[in-house]
């Protein structure tokens, strides 16, 4: 039954061409906790891939795209800390940057109704039980836009502690970055992967099944160094753990 | 006398991919690194902890910072003034050469062919030593680290540990070896006791100390309403320098002024506690010119530019120069913490250095180019700033200055090209996307392990097989084509 | 052009986009936490200045002459130099111990190598850091003579003490030398762990009289 607000879903390029699951979930949680989920198709990418490797040209038409696309809405909510952190952070700087005010205004307006997920439920729905069912041993690993660009704080963990059956089990320095950055994992190979095999064994120390995080993109680098240990823990992303009702009554 | 062969420079560093493979492999440093920044950042965290206001300081810090950067001339003046009034004498430095000139040319005037050097990054980023080692003058590093990177013919590896990169195993062998070549020897029976290595170093310097007629300082601070200068040190090396030699020269960058006294009151609780971890660092001297009586009488300061004023344009580069050089951000720094800090080729190495390297040497060279991709953007560093640098913001800037400079004619260019023209309609993403969903249905379950361009992800890292549907095609399949068809 | 000229040519252009005047921030924020009461500033003073392992002696003003004594004692101290401006009666109980009282003649920098320790006022103490400030006023001598010798007795009144650094900031004369000093001298620069004891005294004692 739809009581909820109307969201308007920004499913990424990323998750929506490689990790779909991430968005899928995304409608499941929102759907069932009433809300009306829409997804404008035109939507495509927020740029930050182009924005952190040095093309703001290439962004700009992106910042554009995701004004026209996204601007009418009163909630936009991503799976991604990161993108998120770039429409609020990059597109004001973008358009600036290219001598358009007027975009850099409407960019920044924008950005106050576009939520990283765990900041949504929590602060605009106010809840911490979604309703969720997961009789699994978890590890969190808070991602740094999350963290440290968008100060999501303790959100994402304090929604995991209200899921049924969970065991969640602390990841010891868990704020470090895990090396993924963009193109950083090409560009600087050997560090990337040198900060993501810390990552990992911190990971396989906490004898979790499941690490979840809020972001594919840090969770395929990662996840893509445990499965070649063969180290048998599964990634997901945090909305499919809580959109998951597996056990439940 | 021995010439001291100081570190070798910087001059035709690898770019910092290349620099930091050969760091990684070295699993010593690694291991002194990882114990060191840990040690250090517990240290931080808990006295950063202790202050509650801690926000409201950086903020004040940050202000000061800038109150001197937007108005530097005015407050150059000032300080100029008010150092002249006090009795020393100031010179004024375009470049490294010009400042080299003049600390030579009063080196030399007083006939002392040696100097001692209280740590300073001014002089190492100018190599003060290397042009004073030409003009025939020694001169003595102090601080025990700079000690330990000069003995060991080594380069600096970080802001406030040079040689954070040797363990006290490696610390001793330089000791043994290399102290006595230059003036009183090590003792035979030195162990790798942390208390006996300072010791060693406390014995061999005193003596350079005790006759030294010319020091050579560089400043934390530099009060332009009062002419103080303020260095901040821990080990008392500095207290000898500014108080026992009759001259006095001081290398101070020109951003390193600060507009009033009273925002020392800001800056001595941002700077120990970012730094050492310390609520207060053990020792820290002020001086207004010529102390009538005590200390040098001679007293010189050389402000210096070297590319300041050129970062300085920038409207958001110019942050950078509010840096105080605490090396929070390389401590808390993943990837300063893998590589060590010769990576960065630069006196200026970990975040700070990434930013601040390639404004003040421009993007010319391979080092300076890659410089501002040495960084995951984890925002760790911007965090620690007790002056508020957002290092991240930066060093995407910088980066679009890289690519602006090679006009768009590389394959990667090309490549983001043709990849924001697909992002540029959705139209081209679906069709690019139903490519990808086709190479999922064929793998089904068959996992990659290498693909042809993409080595440098596949070398430690399994890709993710394409989904065989993408979410907007389940979406169209679900909730059909029209946006507005929610459930 | 001379370099002064240039420089400060280059950094008006560099700077043309300010518009503001300079000052125009306003006062300086101050910073700091108030005190509680003065017995907690005192406290923590105390607290902070053991902390970094400077031995810490609290006495009444007949009683600073014992201390002083007590403290050259622990260090084994022969040879004491006494800055002229220092109080009489805190080095009163040493004429017969055996200690040698030295006055400040000009000594060079090897005289006062052979001296072992040296009693002084000082400014003002800083709780919240555990710091103390000398000026070098006639009760404290010249910068020179708290640095050489390996012990220094530091001799600060209740009142001199205030809770946070922007208080002691108010409180100095930036035209004198100042020099602060926030227990022995110490080095963090082998593997990061914090080492007592380099050129500057390796043993302070701080005698706190109210």
């Amino acid at each position: 039954m739809t009581t909820g607000p109307t969201v308007a879903l920004f499913a990424t390029c990323f998750n929506d061409t490689m990790w779909p699951d991430a968005p899928r979930a995304v409608v499941t949680l929102l759907e069932r906790l009433g809300c009306r989920v829409v997804f404008p198709r035109e939507q495509t990418c927020c740029g930050q891939m182009f924005t952190n490797t040095g093309y703001a040209d290439e962004a700009v038409p992106l910042v554009r795209r995701f004004v026209d696309v996204l601007g009418g809405y009163d909630h936009v909510v991503a799976p991604s800390g990161s993108c998120v952190g770039s429409v609020r952070e990059q597109h004001p700087w973008l358009a600036r940057r290219a001598g358009d005010e007027g975009l850099a205004t409407a960019s920044e307006d924008v950005g106050t109704r576009v939520h990283e997920l765990s900041e949504f439920l929590v602060d605009v729905l106010g809840v911490t039980d979604v309703g969720a069912s997961f009789p699994h041993r978890v590890t969190y690993h808070p991602t740094c836009h999350s963290l440290r660009m968008l100060h999501v704080g303790d959100k994402p963990l304090r929604l995991l502690r209200e899921v049924r059956g969970i065991d969640l089990v602390d990841l010891p320095a868990a704020t470090e970055c895990c090396g993924f950055g963009g193109t950083f994992a090409v560009k600087n190979a050997d560090t990337s992967i040198a900060m993501g095999a810390d990552k990992a064994r911190h990971v396989r120390d906490t004898g979790a099944e499941v690490l979840v995080a809020g972001d594919n993109s840090c969770l395929a680098h990662i996840g893509g160094m445990l499965r070649r240990q063969r180290a048998g823990v599964r990634i997901m992303h945090l909305a499919e753990v809580l959109a998951s009702t597996e056990g439940a009554r | 006398m021995t010439l001291q062969t100081t570190s070798h420079t910087f001059l035709g560093m690898p770019p910092f991919p290349e620099a930091a493979r050969a760091a990684l492999a070295n699993t010593q440093q690694r291991r002194n690194l990882a114990h060191a920044t840990a040690t250090i950042r517990g240290k931080r965290a808990l006295v950063v902890g202790e202050v509650e206001r801690w926000e409201e300081l950086r903020v004040a810090g940050a202000d000061a910072k800038d109150e001197a950067l937007h108005h530097l001339p005015h407050y150059l003046e000032q300080l100029e003034e008010n150092l002249t009034a006090r009795g020393a004498t100031v010179h004024w430095a375009r470049d490294a050469e010009e400042a080299n000139r003049i600390v030579v040319d009063l080196v030399r005037a007083t006939g002392s062919d040696e100097v001692v050097k209280v740590k300073s990054m001014a002089t190492q980023e100018i190599e003060l030593n290397e042009a004073l080692e030409a003009a025939g003058i020694s001169a003595w590093e102090t601080d025990l680290a700079e000690l330990i990177v000069q003995l060991g013919h080594d380069r600096p590896s970080h802001i406030l540990v040079p040689a954070i990169h040797r363990n006290r195993a490696e610390i001793r062998e330089i000791f043994l070896r290399e102290m006595g070549t230059v003036g009183r020897a090590a003792p035979e029976d030195l162990t790798s006791e942390p208390a006996r290595l300072a010791e060693a170093a406390r014995l061999h310097l005193r003596e350079k100390f005790l006759r030294a007629r010319v020091a050579v300082s560089g400043a934390n601070f530099a009060i332009a309403d009062t002419g103080t200068l303020v260095v901040v040190e821990s080990e008392g090396n500095g207290r000898m320098c500014l108080t026992l030699p009759q001259t006095l020269i001081s290398v101070v960058g020109v951003e390193k002024v600060l507009p009033t006294f009273a925002d020392l009151g800001t800056m001595m609780q941002l700077l120990p506690r970012s730094s050492t971890g310390e609520r207060m660092n053990p020792y820290t001297s002020m001086w207004t010119g010529v102390h009538e009586g005590d200390g040098p009488q001679d007293v010189h300061v050389v402000l210096l530019d070297n590319g300041r004023s050129a970062v300085l344009e920038d409207e958001l580069g110019r942050q950078a120069l509010r840096c105080i050089r605490c090396s929070a951000c390389l401590n808390v720094c993943p990837v300063y913490e893998r590589t060590g800090g010769h990576a960065y080729g630069s006196v200026y190495p970990g975040p700070i250095g990434a930013v601040l390297n390639p404004q003040l040497r421009g993007t010319s060279s391979p080092i300076d180019k890659s410089l501002p991709y040495a960084s995951s953007l984890c925002g760790a560093c911007f965090e620690a700033c007790p002056v508020r640098i957002d290092i991240p913001a930066l060093l995407v800037d910088l980066r679009t200055k890289v690519v602006d400079e090679a006009s768009g004619r590389s394959p990667e260019a090309a490549s983001m090209r043709a990849t924001a023209w697909m992002f540029g309609d959705h139209r081209r993403l679906e069709a690019a996307q139903r490519a990808s969903t086709l190479a999922g249905r064929l793998l089904g379950g068959r996992s990659l392990r290498s693909i042809p361009g993409l080595g440098a992800w596949t070398q430690a890292r399994d890709v993710p097989n394409p989904p065989r549907e993408t979410f907007r095609q389940w979406w169209a399949r679900t909730h059909g084509d029209d946006e507005e068809a929610g459930s | 052009m001379s370099a002064r000229e240039e420089i400060l040519s280059r950094l008006r252009t560099a700077t043309a986009d300010i518009i503001t005047q300079p000052g125009a921030r306003g006062e300086v924020p101050v910073i700091g936490v108030a005190s509680p009461g003065p017995e907690q500033t005192l406290e923590l003073f105390a607290e902070n200045v053991a902390d970094y392992r400077a031995s810490v002696t609290r006495c009444r003003p007949d009683e600073v002459g014992q201390a002083v004594a007590a403290a050259l004692v622990r260090a084994r101290a022969h040879v004491l130099l006494v800055p002229d401006g220092v109080d009489a009666t805190w080095v009163e109980p040493l004429r017969d111990s055996g200690i040698r009282v030295v006055r400040d003649e000009g000594l060079t920098a090897d005289q006062l190598d052979g001296i072992d320790a040296v009693v002084t006022a000082s400014r003002v103490g800083i709780a919240t850091t555990g710091t103390i400030v000398l000026d070098h006023a006639d009760d404290q001598g010249r910068r020179a003579l708290t640095l050489v010798p390996d012990q220094h007795v530091c001799v600060i009144r209740a009142d001199q003490v205030v809770h946070d650094v922007p208080d002691a900031v108010a409180m100095l004369d930036p035209v004198r030398a100042l020099t602060w000093i926030s227990g022995p001298s110490a080095t963090s620069d082998i593997e990061l762990d914090r080492v007592e004891g380099v050129h500057g005294p390796r043993t302070l004692d701080v005698v706190i009289v109210s």
